[in-house]
């Protein structure tokens, strides 16, 4: 029960930082100051903006479908809040055991289409419901490649728990089932990847190619997450905000809340199943345990604070990433994004799928 | 598009501009972190152009960029030093500036350039919603009182606050020189009068010269209206005008020709008489 409040928390405040962490991104970038009212540096912009959509008056448009227009929003944070469950925070802190933790995240993860759908048929306006579309053949499209890209880490793990994907690029991984952990897969050089732990640990290291899964990963959970360059169903400039038009005030904060915590939940996702999860990133050098200082032993209260500190700070850096390529490329146009998606990243991804099946079965112990 | 490209060039080129884009976005971004804000520089220095990198804001209301020496902003008069000479008036392309003289049957005082002071403001307002800052007033100005400031941020809800009130006088002052003045020149006209009839009283030519001469100056409609004017707020007036009797002229003056100039007495006016010391701070800040 504590874990949900806990991770409520987390996304609020998570919120509330990287809103203000966005405009000040793309400030910097475009060598500007942005927020600099409100608190220190601006960074109490973000609750004085929630502080005045909150009072807004809460609009519901004459022709909307009042029902489905009400349940659209919750419909879309629920979805992505329950995405949260089956993530490990830490060693211990894990909202639910599931043995199927990623089939379960992909499957809650594509509910999400379904609230973006209500969202523009729910409003009545043909910019929501154009917006709607496009939203819905943009996550159909790109779940496939974004599927394949996670199958073929769950190959070569061989479980579909995240708990167990992550201690499997750790130190503390204790290899019951015979999963080859060499160096690059080469046994004779007794080398235990497990052993060194930190980057070395990781998947995308111990896996080359699974770093290019990580690519394909990082760029369709963009178009996932409606994110620039893959925001055309939000497209301000040609949709007025695209599938949120009609909405304002609380139920615009929502949105706007799930749109973030989307972010948030892929690059923790991402970052469990690429870059090792809640495992330190420094690694044992000869005698100098550098992997042991920085990480406590699970089931501690240590092993909970390091894990929780390791992960939330590599989402941070992917969410920062996120946050620049936004202030980089330009949108993509139509015909683009679908080509980028099945003429690229699905073969691409297929090709890998096939190379993590080929892997596993060569480099068995 | 003459030579096909191949998928693989093409894509390989793609990844490369991108990384390169990618590239120039996180230069910004840390240069923006990294270098020190430049301070704002003055368009007159060298450098003005020549900011390499870092961020260009200029949180505006906080800091500014210092206006040159020469620049036209608002206009200020510096009253004590001013002639009523009119020229300003007269030279103005768009006619902001409304002056009413009253002239004085004594010297009033000296300028702080030596020249005489021979007639009172009654009115000199400048709407500087009207002025085109061309600077010619300044330019004319012989005892250069009336200069522009680099105060360039003066703007107003309400546009007859655009109005600044230079005048010297208060409103019921005026009228107290203008009916002196008057009584002074029909005295003289009497005077003339007397001495011209007995000589030539067929003479109708000289008799017209003679009226004409006060004609010239006392536009005798508007000082009625100005007694209204000043009646209507004389009472409200009273207990401040009481309270400061004549100590000092020049205060007083300031202190009463508020109310008339500005009718709505809500907005307590800390614009219709500028308080010189003020201003000048505002320049030294900015």
């Amino acid at each position: 029960m504590y874990i949900v409040l806990f991770v409520l928390a987390i996304i609020l405040l998570y919120a509330i930082f990287v809103v203000w962490a966005e405009r000040k991104v793309a400030a910097f970038i475009q060598d500007r100051l942005g927020p600099m009212e409100v608190g220190p540096y601006g960074m109490l912009q973000t609750i004085a903006d929630l502080l005045k959509l909150i009072q807004k008056e809460d609009i519901i448009p004459t022709g909307a479908d009042r029902f489905l227009f009400r349940l659209a929003p919750i419909l879309i944070f629920t979805a992505i809040f329950a995405g949260f469950a089956t993530l490990p925070l830490s060693p211990e802190w894990i909202g639910s055991k599931a043995d199927v933790g990623v089939f379960f995240m992909i499957t809650i993860l594509s509910l999400d289409v379904v609230g973006i759908f209500l969202l523009g048929w729910a409003s009545n306006n043909k910019f929501s419901i154009l917006g709607s579309f496009r939203s819905i053949a943009q996550i159909i499209s790109y779940e496939l490649p974004l599927t394949l890209t996670i199958l073929s880490v769950v190959m070569v793990s061989q479980t579909l728990d995240l708990q167990e994907i992550s201690y499997q690029q750790g130190i503390w991984f204790n290899n019951t089932n015979g999963i080859n952990t060499a160096l690059l897969g080469i046994t004779s050089w007794n080398i235990d990847v497990n052993m060194i732990g930190g980057f070395v640990s990781w998947n995308a290291f111990k896996y080359p190619f699974l770093f290019l899964a990580y690519i394909i990963f990082f760029i369709t959970t963009l178009a996932e997450c409606n994110r620039a360059p893959f925001d055309i169903p939000e497209g301000e400039s040609e949709l007025v905000a695209g599938f949120h038009t009609e909405y304002s005030g609380f139920r615009f904060a929502i949105l706007f809340l799930a749109e973030y915590a989307m972010m948030l939940l892929v690059a923790f996702l991402g970052v469990v199943l690429f870059f090792g999860s809640w495992n330190t990133a420094l690694p044992n050098i000869g005698s100098l345990k550098l992997a042991e200082m920085t990480s406590g032993i699970p089931g501690t209260m240590n092993g909970n604070v390091w894990g929780f500190f390791w992960l939330i700070s590599k989402a941070l850096v992917v969410v920062f990433l996120q946050i620049t390529i936004r202030w980089t490329y330009p949108r993509l146009r139509v015909d683009q994004l679908m080509n980028l998606c099945w003429k690229v990243l699905l073969p691409l991804s297929l090709f890998l799928v096939m190379l993590s099946g080929i892997w596993v079965v060569w480099m068995k112990l | 598009m003459s030579k096909s490209i191949s998928h693989i060039e093409l894509f390989t080129s793609a990844i490369q501009s991108m990384v390169i884009g990618l590239r120039l976005t996180l230069k910004h971004f840390v240069r923006s972190v990294v270098v020190k804000r430049r301070a704002p520089v003055s368009v007159m220095d060298p450098t003005y152009f020549k900011q390499p990198d870092g961020i260009v804001t200029n949180l505006y209301p906080f800091e500014s960029i210092p206006v040159p020496d020469h620049g036209r902003y608002r206009l200020h008069n510096e009253v004590d030093d001013c002639i009523v000479c009119d020229l300003c008036a007269k030279i103005c392309p768009v006619n902001c500036i409304d002056i009413e003289p009253i002239k004085s049957p004594v010297e009033i005082g000296k300028t702080s350039d030596g020249s005489t002071k021979r007639i009172y403001a009654a009115t000199f307002d400048i709407d500087m919603a009207k002025c085109c800052y061309c600077g010619l007033c300044t330019t004319v100005c012989p005892t250069e009182c009336l200069t522009m400031t680099k105060t360039y941020d003066f703007s107003e809800y309400d546009v007859r606050n655009m109005v600044y009130h230079f005048a010297e006088l208060s409103p019921d002052q005026a009228v107290a020189k203008k009916v002196e003045m008057e009584v002074l020149a029909a005295d003289e006209k009497l005077k003339k009068a007397a001495a011209v009839l007995p000589k030539e009283s067929g003479e109708g030519n000289a008799e017209a010269s003679i009226a004409s001469k006060p004609v010239f100056k006392p536009k005798v409609t508007i000082p009625s209206v100005k007694k209204a004017e000043a009646s209507v707020f004389d009472h409200s007036k009273d207990i401040e005008k009481t309270e400061s009797s004549e100590s000092t002229l020049n205060k007083v003056d300031e202190a009463e020709s508020k109310p008339v100039f500005k009718p709505k007495v809500m907005i307590p006016a800390k614009k219709p008489i500028i308080p010189k010391p003020k201003e000048e701070g505002g320049e030294e800040k900015a």
